[in-house]
């Protein structure tokens, strides 16, 4: 088609740099429709590569669960399907604002492409401070890839384990701490433009923090029976309470303080004590008698390192090669969010914030596969 | 096409010579004007310093190992760390001459010059994302050379899991190298599938494309869809050594084949991805210099894009004897005969174009007979290797090592030579001596049956790759292939030199030496830096018929009847049909 557009064009000398070629126009297209349609067919040929690059490890999870049924069954009762569903919700909602900044971008709403890009930017921060949560109560718990792995069902939280939410958090921290000088610096010169550009991705900053309280107190609120087994031990953890009165209140920024200060894991550890009574030979009543069942007799011949550690290799590197094409994500999106803010873009010219958007996609849709395939299959 | 005088009161299109204003190769100055130019053609050369000099070093390694079979027991390494000093040496020897001489070699270097000219574009759509491909291909060659400086590389090009994740050596360094190199050949690839489906002038219709783009179209293709695949392969490598992920390494529980299967999965198509730009370039060159329309044109473009696809199909061949089960392997070994059609094809496609052509022995088609004539062998000698039952005998020995390498450098590698030949012209602007040329293109044919065809001979009889010692009754054979190597080697210093002496004493090129019809004779030697003044009217690639020879300048002309225009009234420029 735009060749056909060009056509008409080219009677002119082709090659002139200066006259009828618009700034964004680079100098070997004739047309903006050519650009454009180059691009898109670059970025869907990028795309394929991408879902081919991840098909070696969708193959990878096929070979061996196909292989091995029964280990793919047991380990997964430790992904926190709940945690799993947030994060699958707060992508599909991301992917609704991306879709709906391409849309601004087309119809020129320059502020409202900022705060759809700012919005979709909270939400990759949002999942990665879940998803921060999930690894670092793994690791502390030694569920990790064959040979690093140490769980044991006697032990599952041995006494002298490093704050990995801590590590993970800090250039998080330190993220937060840069944008906020660079909004207050902003702010104290009254430079405009930078404080439309900071003031966003403060918030987008933060939103990884809110990520990291929803994760905690999703994780502790717990589903009901585990709930009640935490009153009944009445153990004195107060964060635990204070956390399920927040889930009513819904405040982020109290939730913010509590994802720096506590680091419990509360569900997985109920859970962790509750196979331990199961491995003590106490029968423990409750409504999923069969459940428990099955994972007794599962987690017997399952949870060693040469069995479940490949399990958990398969999650790390499949969710692992997620997060950091989230994290690629992010660095476009913020690459956009200064662009729109010095507009950039036009309804000729709307093609980077098009390209990231599909891009956008790609990585909600992988997720949308790795959400059913490791957490809910059982 | 016709020799002889030019039609008189026809009028003569030349471009002539372009000024150094408008030359690409000093229309700008100085290092950075290079290091940083966008521009597809210095790029392409770039590539073309690079690919050559990985060469070179690659060639070395492979004299080495020569040399060291001159004796039963070895010739060069000696001591105790002799047999690993060989394995490292073998191992390099492939993995660079694979991952950064023989797939960014046509389509990198060749493909980056030509693909926008003979497109007549101005440029690949993606300049910026060309020169980051090349960085990349920097980098990645870079890490290359550090695994060997760092501790040597013995796992054979092939990375074959449990060994690549129990050994010493620097596993993860070369395979950081080939994961950066995956995605300069993916972005490369990427960049041409674009630049072909958006970037046509008016007139330009996919089957007015000369055959080297349908040929670099379908590489492009296979780049894009398999690469990705070793990418991820490497990356669970990578992390299998460093944190045994379990899922290649049996110790952990894994599975050692399914890393063969992974990465055949990649290298089968890139096998082709290697042998099917060589296929565009012969292409070209035979019916440019036989001077007579390519036969079957359609056949060769669609040939080209079968084996693309079926490419994909065929990587279990590989692993006839890994443990596959009988039906796999039955099946493996019924596809692979399918991708002999499409590639026989091409052989008889060309030598019924070169059938009462008129041919001239130039030094490019010194280089295209010879690759008809190796390829052939290469190509014959896989049906043994693709059959179950003699494939059982002759799995990893001289062989197969025979077999690849009439296929990689008798076809490749004599391909890109004449490639190199045939548009060094257009390249540089200047001509080399037909004669050093031609001597050079006998010298290494010579040297390289001399090599190889003993092996087939070793294989058959027996001889394992990979070894660094043999028994004394193999001796003659490898010594017969070490000699062939010297010849080898020497036929290729004479083609350096011809070509570098041709910088400093050639004569300046015409834009048509060879008599080309494809849009890239059409522009200067060297071209301009922005290719065409305006979108060039696109003919026939492979008419001749209008093209002249100019005994008075000695350069071929395209001449046109002398048409008057009426005034005012220009005609609409041809639309393309279908671009999309």
């Amino acid at each position: 088609m735009s060749t056909i557009e060009a056509a008409a064009e080219n009677a002119h000398d082709a090659h002139g740099h200066d006259h009828d070629h618009p700034s964004f126009l680079a100098h070997h297209f004739d047309t903006p429709e050519q650009q454009f349609d180059s691009g898109k067919l670059g970025i869907w040929l990028f795309l394929v590569t991408e879902i081919l690059f991840f098909s070696g490890m969708f193959c990878a999870y096929a070979i061996f669960r196909m292989l091995r049924p029964d280990v793919f069954e047991g380990c997964s009762q430790f992904l926190n399907t709940k945690l799993g569903a947030i994060n699958t919700g707060v992508l599909l909602f991301s992917s609704l604002t991306m879709a709906w900044a391409v849309r601004c971008s087309q119809v020129k709403q320059d502020r409202g492409l900022v705060a759809m890009l700012a919005a979709t930017l909270s939400c990759a921060m949002i999942f990665l401070g879940v998803k921060a949560i999930e690894y670092s109560h793994k690791w502390e718990m030694g569920l990790l890839p064959a040979g690093l792995y140490f769980y044991d069902p006697a032990n599952p939280h041995p006494e002298s384990h490093t704050n990995y939410l801590f590590y993970i958090c800090l250039p998080f921290m330190i993220l937060l701490g840069g944008v906020v000088a660079w909004l207050v610096v902003s702010l104290a010169t009254r430079n405009k433009f930078h404080v439309q550009c900071a003031m966003p991705l403060t918030v987008a900053a933060a939103c990884f923090f809110v990520g990291i309280g929803l994760g905690m107190v999703l994780e502790s609120g717990g589903s009901e029976h585990a709930a009640d087994e935490y009153q009944a031990h009445a153990t004195t953890e107060l964060e635990q309470t204070a956390a399920i009165q927040l889930v009513s209140s819904g405040e982020s920024e109290v939730l913010e303080s509590l994802a720096t200060e506590s680091n419990t894991g509360i569900q997985s550890e109920l859970s962790a004590r509750q196979r331990q009574l199961e491995n003590a030979g106490t029968a423990i009543v409750q409504e999923g008698d069969e459940i428990a069942g099955a994972i007794v007799s599962v987690e017997e011949n399952v949870m060693t390192q040469r069995k479940a550690g490949v399990f958990f290799s398969i999650y790390y590197c499949m969710t692992g090669v997620h997060a950091i094409h989230i994290l690629v994500g992010i660095g476009f999106l913020v690459w956009l969010l200064v662009r729109a803010v010095r507009q950039d873009f036009n309804p000729q010219y709307f093609g980077p914030v098009d390209y990231v958007g599909l891009y956008w996609h790609l990585v909600d849709l992988i997720w949308i596969y790795l959400f059913p395939l490791l957490y809910l299959i059982r | 096409m016709s020799a002889g005088s030019i039609p008189s009161g026809d009028q003569i299109k030349d471009p002539g010579y372009p000024t150094a204003s408008e030359n690409y190769l000093t229309n700008s100055k100085g290092a950075l004007s290079w290091l940083f130019t966008l521009d597809h053609k210095r790029i392409g050369v770039m590539y073309l310093i690079g690919v050559m000099t990985a060469f070179f070093a690659a060639g070395l390694l492979a004299l080495l190992i020569r040399l060291h079979l001159f004796r039963p027991d070895g010739a060069v390494f000696t001591g105790p760390e002799a047999n690993n000093w060989y394995n490292q040496v073998f191992t390099l020897h492939g993995a660079i001459m694979v991952f950064l001489f023989i797939i960014p070699s046509i389509p990198a270097a060749l493909g980056n010059f030509l693909v926008p000219v003979m497109l007549g574009a101005k440029d690949v759509a993606f300049p910026r994302l060309n020169l980051s491909s090349f960085y990349l291909w920097v980098f990645g060659a870079i890490f290359f050379v550090g695994a060997l400086m760092a501790s040597g590389l013995d796992t054979g090009w092939t990375f074959y899991t449990p060994y690549s994740t129990t050994t010493d050596t620097s596993v993860i360094l070369a395979t950081s190298g080939a994961f950066i190199l995956g995605f300069s050949s993916i972005f490369t690839g990427l960049n041409f599938i674009v630049t072909i489906n958006t970037m046509r002038p008016p007139g330009m219709t996919w089957f007015r494309m000369p055959l080297f783009l349908w040929a670099t179209y379908a590489t492009s293709i296979i780049q894009v869809l398999a690469t990705p695949v070793l990418g991820i392969t490497l990356l669970l490598l990578i992390a299998e050594r460093v944190m045994h992920i379990g899922i290649f390494d049996p110790e952990f529980n894994g599975d050692p084949v399914t890393f063969q299967h992974f990465f055949w999965f990649y290298s089968h198509p890139a096998v082709y991805i290697m042998i099917l730009p060589a296929f565009g370039v012969i292409s070209d060159l035979i019916s440019v210099h036989s001077h007579k329309r390519i036969f079957g044109y359609r056949f060769i473009a669609y040939s080209s894009i079968a084996i693309a696809l079926l490419g994909f199909l065929v990587w279990g061949h590989h692993m006839f004897t890994a443990g596959m089960g009988p039906m796999t392997t039955i099946i493996f070994s019924a596809l692979t005969f399918t991708v002999s059609v499409p590639s026989a094809i091409k052989v008889f496609n060309w030598l019924a174009t070169m059938y009462k052509g008129s041919i001239s022995l130039t030094t490019p088609m010194c280089f295209a007979i010879a690759f008809i004539f190796l390829f052939t062998i290469g190509g014959l000698t896989g049906l043994h290797l693709g059959t179950l039952a003699t494939d059982m005998h002759l799995h990893d020995t001289y062989f197969v090592v025979a077999h690849f390498h009439y296929v990689m450098v008798g076809g490749t590698l004599v391909s890109f030579l004449g490639a190199l030949f045939h548009w060094w012209p257009k390249m540089f602007g200047k001509m080399y001596s037909e004669t050093g040329g031609r001597l050079a293109a006998v010298i290494i044919f010579l040297g390289f049956n001399l090599t190889f065809l003993p092996q087939f001979v070793l294989g058959s009889r027996g001889m394992p790759r990979r070894y660094a010692t043999y028994d004394p009754e193999f001796q003659t054979l490898h010594q017969i292939s070490t000699i062939g190597t010297l010849l080898l080697g020497v036929g290729l210093l004479v083609a350096l030199f011809v070509l570098l002496r041709s910088l400093v004493k050639g004569e300046r090129a015409p834009a048509n030496p060879w008599g080309g019809a494809t849009l890239e004779w059409q522009c200067t030697s060297p071209p301009p830096f922005y290719n065409f003044e305006r979108p060039p009217a696109v003919g026939d690639p492979y008419d001749f018929s209008d093209i002249f020879w100019d005994t008075e300048n000695e350069r071929y002309v395209t001449v046109e009847p002398d048409r008057k225009i009426a005034p005012a009234e220009q005609p609409e420029p041809a639309h393309a049909e279908g671009t999309h």
